[in-house]
């Protein structure tokens, strides 16, 4: 009987309980909410301060910009078959330096992957150093690298190909040895006792099973470095975003070819988006011929 | 006995095992094959065999050896015959009059002494220069003759440059460059010399134990100041680049999310009925998206010049497509069954909202959120490279100076510290903000729960 007047027993208790339990947690919730809408306005402020031009002042004159553009494509309307087709092999260089990009950080984030997981990896003792190799190739932003390149290979798709192909190793080394960690071991043990040797093992046993996703993160790292491959040649590195800052270096009288440019980066990547999308669906929700690719 | 009680005979049973096998093999090896072949074609594509040709591998080697040593120059004014010394050669560097480093001896003949037996001597008239092994190399360096030079053998070797007006002789020692104007030492040493304080603050030089005690004294806030205000490495500066970034990339990320939030809702069919506005918002996310950060980079960057605001924007607005299309996906799967219990307890539409449908999507929304902000960091650095703003325009510009490469190594290294630091940091939060992280990371981690991942 002592046990049970010890706690709360009437109903006003409990009702009392609760609610001074739901006020402090609505206190709790009010302070982090005013915290952060402070911050955030601070946030802004700073960035408003440190910034050329301020938002006030600029806001209105955001459209401006793309409705000059617009405008004088439009008055050269006739001129913009021409002027898609002109900037085409740019763009084929763009998706080049993107695709050889991306295959090359496939392959060596593969092996990265495999280095780095218990169980497959070839030298078990250096898993952390694996790991934190592609820690650090994930932590490059692709425009470092490509700028010291740039001023040891000069300009061009290569600089840019090999700094995107070098994220895209880290990027991908976590998120395949994240699917190694799923797969199952068994096959690799069959094989290892019908004296497979480690490519064998890997080839045979862990490959097949882990196929799919790695295919479906390949493609989506596809369309990231398609942006990434356009940002990389506004510094120099050659493709659609070098052409781009030439038209807009020159300013008004050649933004029909700016427009141009716009025009084929922006279909690029919505269709790009669009294809990669529908397999990775198809990847994912296996067809059986998904899997053996 | 079933399974072998087939119509096939051996032979047919072995070409059909044959068949299958062969298909493999073509499987096998045509997709390799094919990669190759694409990587043969890249390779001509991309003019590799030409980029011997253009590749500056001088560059290369001045790059790194600059980037982990720096170098003293000893200037003597050939007309006055006024020595001066400076680390890395500039102003900022420069010892004070009548002050030179402890192996250099001011005189009626300055004597340089560039170690291994290696001397250099400027004398009121002559150039000399000691060379171990080869002899004494002399100059007379003259406005009317140019720069005449004497070598201890008649054939001048390939580490010695002769001409008229000039003379430059590179050792391993370091280098000596004459030409009638001036003459010129450079003697290169490992480490970053003034990183901590430049030469006209009294703590240059000081060991750290002596700065302890200094400190102790009072004098903290001197060597703190002297340290932040060190106008060859611009500590300051670097701090605040930093900060720029991590603020672009702070509000970008989490305006984005702000924005789409609401968006979302208006994209999904379980919460809004107008099948056209949701068609309109599901095109202006994909468009928003579609249209890349750089060309939302260039039009920002017009209407409100370079800055971290323009590059918070450019992350708000590229962000908000993919947020709104990766938050409408998270809310058209969410359970009705626990709107229908608030709404049973008599809760209006904001209510429902609040307790029914924001509790089931945090947990995805957060952990997005937290991804987006480590590959943003990464992003505002490029941006900030474009637009001139953060850490990325101080790389930049140190790059494009083209000298400063110690500065340069020294501004990857914390572009690379910043971005882990950044992933750590949302990874924690992550772990503390999401219970049960590890069975949620296994689904997040299905490509297809997460088709729009853009680290």
């Amino acid at each position: 009987m002592t046990d049970l007047t010890a706690g709360p027993s009437t109903v006003d208790q409990i009702r009392d309980d609760y609610t001074a339990m739901a006020r402090r947690k609505r206190v709790y919730g009010g302070i982090l909410l005013i915290l952060f809408v402070a911050i955030m306005a601070a946030g802004f402020r700073t960035a408003d301060s440190r910034n050329a031009g301020s938002f006030i002042e600029g806001w209105h004159r955001i459209f401006d910009y793309p409705a000059e553009v617009l405008s004088e494509a439009w008055e050269k309307i006739a001129e913009m078959p021409e002027n898609l087709f002109e900037f085409f092999p740019a763009l084929i260089e763009t998706l080049n330096i993107a695709a050889a990009a991306t295959l090359a950080g496939t392959i060596v984030g593969m092996f990265l992957s495999l280095m780095s997981t218990r169980g497959m990896a070839y030298l078990p003792t250096l898993i952390p150093l694996f790991r934190r190799i592609s820690d650090i190739f994930r932590a490059i932003p692709e425009i470092v690298i490509a700028l010291v390149l740039i001023f040891i290979l000069g300009g061009g798709p290569v600089p840019a190909m090999i700094a995107i192909a070098i994220h895209t190793a880290g990027a991908l080394g976590k998120l395949f040895s994240e699917v190694n960690e799923n797969a199952s071991l068994k096959p690799v043990e069959g094989l290892q006792s019908v004296g497979a040797n480690w490519s064998q093992r890997m080839y045979l046993g862990v490959i097949p099973q882990v196929g799919p996703n790695y295919v479906s993160y390949a493609l989506l790292r596809f369309e990231i470095n398609i942006r990434a491959s356009a940002i990389l040649g506004f510094v120099g590195a050659g493709g659609l975003g070098y052409e781009l800052r030439n038209a807009m270096s020159w300013g008004q009288g050649r933004y029909d070819e700016a427009a141009a440019i716009f025009i084929l980066l922006f279909v690029t990547i919505v269709i790009v988006d669009q294809i990669s999308g529908y397999l990775r669906d198809r990847l994912a929700h296996g067809s059986e011929k998904g899997a053996s690719a | 006995m079933s399974t072998l009680a087939t119509n096939l005979t051996t032979a047919e049973l072995k070409a059909e095992a044959d068949r299958l096998f062969s298909r493999k093999r073509v499987v096998n090896f045509g997709l390799p094959a094919m990669v190759l072949v694409y990587l043969v074609y890249v390779f001509f594509a991309f003019d590799v065999p030409g980029l011997a040709a253009r590749a500056n591998w001088g560059n290369g080697k001045t790059l790194v050896s600059d980037s982990y040593s720096y170098k003293t120059h000893i200037t003597r004014d050939n007309r006055s015959g006024e020595v001066s010394a400076a680390i890395e050669g500039e102003r900022k560097g420069r010892y004070p009059e009548g002050e030179t480093p402890d192996w250099v001896s001011l005189g009626e003949t300055t004597v340089i002494d560039l170690e291994d037996g290696h001397v250099v001597r400027f004398g009121p008239e002559t150039i000399e220069y000691d060379i171990p092994g080869y002899g004494v190399v002399r100059a007379t360096p003259s406005r009317s003759a140019g720069v005449q030079a004497e070598l201890p053998t008649d054939e001048a070797p390939d580490w010695i440059n002769v001409s008229k007006n000039r003379l430059a002789i590179t050792t391993d020692a370091g280098r000596l460059t004459v030409t009638r104007n001036r003459s010129e030492v450079f003697r290169y040493f490992t480490g970053w010399e003034l990183f901590w304080f430049t030469l006209d603050s009294p703590y240059y030089g000081k060991s750290f134990p002596e700065l302890v005690g200094r400190a102790a004294q009072g004098e903290g806030g001197a060597i703190l100041n002297d340290f932040w205000t060190n106008k060859m490495w611009r500590h300051q500066d670097v701090a605040w680049a930093i900060f720029e970034t991590i603020l672009m990339a702070f509000l970008g990320t989490l305006g984005a999310a702000m924005v789409a939030l609401p968006l979302a809702f208006m994209a999904t069919r379980n919460f809004n009925p107008m099948k056209s506005v949701r068609f309109a918002t599901r095109r202006v996310f994909d468009f928003v998206r579609g249209v890349d950060a750089l060309i939302w980079t260039v039009v920002l960057a017009r209407a409100f010049g370079p800055g971290p605001l323009t590059g918070a924007l450019a992350i708000l607005v590229t962000d908000t497509g993919t947020f709104g299309k990766i938050f409408s996906e998270a809310l058209e799967n969410v359970d009705q069954k626990q709107i229908e219990g608030v709404q049973s307890t008599g809760a209006n539409a904001p209510q429902r909202y609040r307790f029914g449908v924001i509790p089931q999507v945090t947990p995805v929304l957060l952990s997005q959120l937290l991804y987006f902000l480590e590959s943003n960091t990464r992003s505002a650095t490029v941006i900030g490279a474009i637009t001139g703003g953060g850490i990325g325009l101080l790389l930049t510009q140190a790059i494009i100076t083209q000298k400063d490469w110690e500065e340069v190594a020294y501004y990857i290294v914390l572009i690379i510290l910043m971005v882990m630091l950044m992933d750590w940091f949302s990874g924690w939060l992550r772990k503390r903000l999401i219970r049960g992280e590890t069975r949620k990371k296994s689904k997040l981690r299905d490509p297809k729960a997460k088709p729009l991942l853009l680290p």
